[in-house]
C-alpha cells in the first residue's frame, strides 16, 4: 500500500490518474494490436482534453510511441520483417522533419495558439481517418470482399505476421515500381534487392517526421503506406520497417521534447504498462475476429474522437468547463465501447472456433 | 515527473537520453514480462473462454 502510493508519487501522478492512464493505455494497446494503429493519435488529444499543455501532451505521446514501437519492432525483428538499412536511411529525413514540426509547435506555443492549432489539426486528422475507415467498412458490407486492398495495407502494422496481406504480401505495387523507374541518383539497394532513390527515401522520412513532430503521433498510418506505395517494398517489409521508423520517430521526438523537459514519465509509464498488455490481446484477437466486423466501430470511434477534440477546443474558447467534461467522456467512452466490442467478438470467436473442433479460423 | 529529475544537473541532452533509456528499459521489461505471462496463462485463458467456464 505504502509502496504503491510511493510509486505513484515518485512518478508524479496520483493513483487514480495513474490507473486511468493504465486503462486508457490498455484500450489504445488493443486498438494498436488489432488494427495496427490508433495509438498516439488518441493519446495526444486525451492529454490535451485533460488540460496538459501541447508540448507536454506531444512530448509524452512521442515517448509513448517510442516505447510502443520498440515492443512491436522486437516482435517483427523475430519474424525477420524489418529492413534496417531502409529504416536507417529514413532516419535523417525523419530527424529533420520532427525538428521542424517541434519548432513549429514551440513557435505556436510562444504565440499562445499551439493548443488551438494542434487541436484543430487533430479534429481534421481524426475525421479524415474516421471517414476512411467507415467508408472502407461500408464498402465491405456492400459485398466487396476484395482483400489485400488499401484498407488492409493500412491497418496491419502489428505482430500479425502479414495477416490480411493476402497473396500480395511479396508484391511491390505498380505505383511504387513507376516511382522506382525514375532513377534519380544517388540510388540505393534495399534489403529485398529492389532499388530506390535516396531522395524518395528522405522525402518520405521528412514528410512523416514533420507530421510526427507537429502532432506527436508515430505516423504509422502515413509511414507504412508511404514505404509501401512510394519507396516500394513488400507489404511485410513495409509493416516491419514502418515500426522501426516509428521507433526512430519516437526516439527523435522524445529526445527533442525531452531536452525541453516536457515529457511526463508518469504518464508514459502508465500508458505503456496498459498498452503492452492490450497490444498482446488485440494482436491475438486478430487470429479469431474478422476485422470487417469491428472496423466500422473503429471508424465511428475516430469520428466521435474528432468531435470530442472539437468540443474540447470549444470549451476553452467559450470558457465552459462542462464541454470539457463532455469531450473527455466522449473520447474515453467511445474508445471503451470499441475496445469492449473487440474483446466481446474475440471471446465469442474463441468459443466458436476452439469450442468446436475443426471449426475454421480467420484467414483459413 | 519530467525526467529532468533523473540526472539533476546534467545537460538537457543527457537528461533527454536518460528519459529515452528509461522508456526503452520499460518497454523491454514489459515485452519480456507480458510474454512470460502470456505463455504461462494464455492457453488456460483460451480454454476457459472456449468452454465458457
Amino acid at each position: 500500500m505504502i509502496g504503491s502510493i510511493a510509486t505513484a508519487e515518485l512518478l508524479g501522478l496520483g493513483p487514480e490518474i495513474f490507473g486511468l492512464f493504465v486503462a486508457f493505455g490498455f484500450m489504445v494497446g488493443v486498438f494498436f494490436g488489432f488494427f495496427g494503429m490508433g495509438g498516439s493519435f488518441l493519446v495526444t488529444p486525451a492529454l490535451l482534453i485533460l488540460g496538459y499543455p501541447a508540448p507536454v501532451a506531444i512530448g509524452s505521446s512521442m515517448a509513448f510511441v517510442f516505447g510502443t514501437a520498440a515492443i512491436a519492432t522486437m516482435k517483427h525483428h523475430d519474424a525477420g520483417q524489418v529492413d534496417y538499412k531502409l529504416g536507417a536511411l529514413m532516419f535523417v529525413g525523419i530527424t529533420v522533419g520532427i525538428e521542424l514540426g517541434s519548432r513549429l509547435v514551440f513557435g505556436l506555443e510562444v504565440l499562445g495558439i499551439a493548443n488551438v492549432v494542434v487541436g484543430v489539426a487533430y479534429v481534421l486528422l481524426l475525421a479524415a481517418i474516421g471517414v476512411l475507415f467507415t467508408r472502407s467498412a461500408l464498402d465491405t458490407d456492400d459485398g466487396d470482399e476484395d482483400d489485400g486492398g488499401d484498407a488492409d495495407a493500412g491497418t496491419d502494422e502489428t505482430g500479425n505476421d502479414g495477416e490480411g496481406a493476402g497473396d500480395d504480401a511479396d508484391e511491390v505495387p505498380a505505383i511504387a515500381r513507376k516511382i522506382q523507374s525514375y532513377e534519380i541518383p544517388p540510388m540505393t539497394t534495399l534489403a529485398d534487392g529492389s532499388r530506390a532513390s535516396l531522395w524518395t527515401i528522405s522525402g518520405v522520412g521528412g514528410g512523416v517526421g514533420l507530421v510526427s513532430g507537429f502532432l506527436g503521433v508515430g505516423g504509422g498510418f502515413v509511414r507504412m503506406p508511404a514505404i509501401y506505395y512510394v519507396i516500394g517494398t513488400s507489404l511485410a517489409a513495409a509493416v516491419g520497417t514502418s515500426l522501426f521508423g516509428g521507433l526512430m520517430s519516437g526516439a527523435v521526438g522524445a529526445f527533442t521534447y525531452g531536452r525541453a523537459g516536457v515529457i511526463d514519465l508518469g504518464i508514459v509509464t502508465a500508458l505503456l504498462t496498459g498498452s503492452a498488455l492490450g497490444a498482446r490481446i488485440g494482436s491475438s484477437a486478430t487470429a479469431y475476429v474478422d476485422e470487417d466486423d469491428v472496423t466500422i466501430y473503429f471508424g465511428l470511434m475516430l469520428l466521435v474522437a474528432s468531435a470530442a477534440v472539437g468540443i474540447g477546443e470549444l470549451s476553452a474558447w467559450l470558457s465552459m468547463p462542462v464541454l470539457d467534461r463532455l469531450s473527455f467522456v466522449l473520447l474515453i467512452g467511445s474508445a471503451l465501447l470499441v475496445c469492449a466490442v473487440i474483446l466481446y467478438h474475440g471471446a465469442l470467436a474463441v468459443r466458436r472456433t476452439r469450442g468446436v473442433p475443426g471449426s475454421p479460423q480467420r484467414g483459413e | 515527473m519530467t525526467g529532468t529529475e533523473l540526472l539533476a544537473g546534467a545537460s538537457p541532452s543527457v537528461q533527454a537520453l536518460a528519459v529515452i533509456g528509461v522508456v526503452l528499459l520499460e518497454a523491454i521489461a514489459l515485452y519480456v514480462g507480458y510474454g512470460a505471462v502470456e505463455e504461462a496463462v494464455g492457453p488456460a485463458v483460451l480454454d476457459r473462454l472456449a468452454n465458457g467456464r
